[in-house]
């Protein structure tokens, strides 16, 4: 199974996740009222050092495991999905104080009541397929 | 052995999640988690009602992989690596939660007296649990991505939608925090 090593990446990012406090309500409550460095400093530094890294990739052309050439696929440009839909999550990030990587992880922590969080999410996406075509999609 | 039990510190923290972000690209994939969601969604049927769902799920069954690995990662992190679960929050923050009435605040990584089956059928519970999850699940696929997705590779590879729905995330965590949350914790 050479799927395998996805799981243990995310095996990886759900330890990193958890020993960081990425996944704790109150880091993101904290985050959104600034009065903590912690997670500016979480993302910061991943988006920096992965502004670095893209930027190898790009320039000594890399390719992956495989052989092929790495590709990023540049998200559509669009104002409003991103503007509005960020928002709509934004709401959601700062209620449950996770997002969906830590939604996942948190179950694995042992909060087993967030199953009815991440059914809820899934209810949200399936929502957002219902609905999509009478929203801005520009 | 003391480095791993204690917290990490967010100069730890942050390059991992970039090491995780691109062994994912020598693997040949995108670090990406809320399309998982859809993913599932899709596996359940949900093409039946909307074309959005119609898609080739075999080819997204690896992040499911990964997702599968994040609750594993999870378990072993709060049961092997953590001796002690509380948060060192910065004390203006405990005072604020403490004036609304939330016990201990960072004792545990999230307030209990919040997520718990029994708080479920209260309109409290249901506005932070089911509402919550429903905005995130609609939301990050409104806006085509989530943190991972948008924050972390978007930011990282300089893309202006990425950078807009940082944004939005901000402008919606803020609204919530300081205008909605004083009124229904």
């Amino acid at each position: 199974m050479n799927k395998i090593k996805f799981l243990f990446t995310g095996i990886v990012f759900g330890v990193v996740l958890t020993k960081a406090e990425v996944v704790s309500w109150y880091r993101i409550y904290e985050m959104f009222r600034f009065e903590s460095f912690h997670m500016y400093g979480v993302i910061g530094s991943a988006v920096v050092l992965g502004i670095f890294c893209i930027q190898a990739i790009k320039r000594f052309k890399l390719k992956d495991f495989s052989g092929r050439p790495i590709v990023i696929p540049p998200k559509q440009r669009k104002f409003w999905p991103p503007l509005l839909g960020g928002t709509i999550f934004g709401l959601g990030w700062a209620l449950i104080g996770a997002c969906p990587g830590p939604i996942y992880i948190i179950m694995g922590n042992g909060f087993l009541v967030f199953i009815v969080v991440f059914l809820s999410a899934l209810l949200g996406t399936f929502l957002y397929g219902l609905v999509m075509n009478k929203l801005p999609q520009k | 052995m003391d480095f791993i039990t204690q917290p990490w510190p967010w100069y730890v923290g942050g390059p991992l999640i970039t090491l995780v972000m691109i062994t994912m690209f020598f693997f040949g994939k995108t670090f990406g988690i809320s399309s998982t969601l859809k993913t599932i969604c899709t596996i359940g049927g949900a093409g039946k009602v909307s074309d959005f769902f119609r898609f080739d799920w075999q080819s997204a069954v690896w992040n499911l992989f990964f997702v599968v690995g994040c609750i594993i990662g999870g378990f072993i992190a709060a049961n092997y690596l953590s001796p002690d679960h509380a948060v060192a929050l910065n004390p203006k923050t405990v005072e604020s939660l403490q004036s609304l009435g939330i016990q201990n605040p960072g004792a545990e990584y999230l307030p209990e007296a919040i997520f718990n089956w029994d708080n479920l059928l209260t309109s409290q519970g249901i506005i932070f649990m089911i509402l919550g999850g429903v905005l995130v699940g609609f939301g990050t696929r409104y806006a085509d991505g989530c943190t991972s997705g948008h924050a972390i590779t978007g930011l990282s590879n300089l893309q202006w939608p990425s950078l807009i729905a940082v944004i939005g995330f901000f402008i919606g965590g803020l609204v919530m925090t300081h205008l909605i949350l004083p009124h229904i914790l």
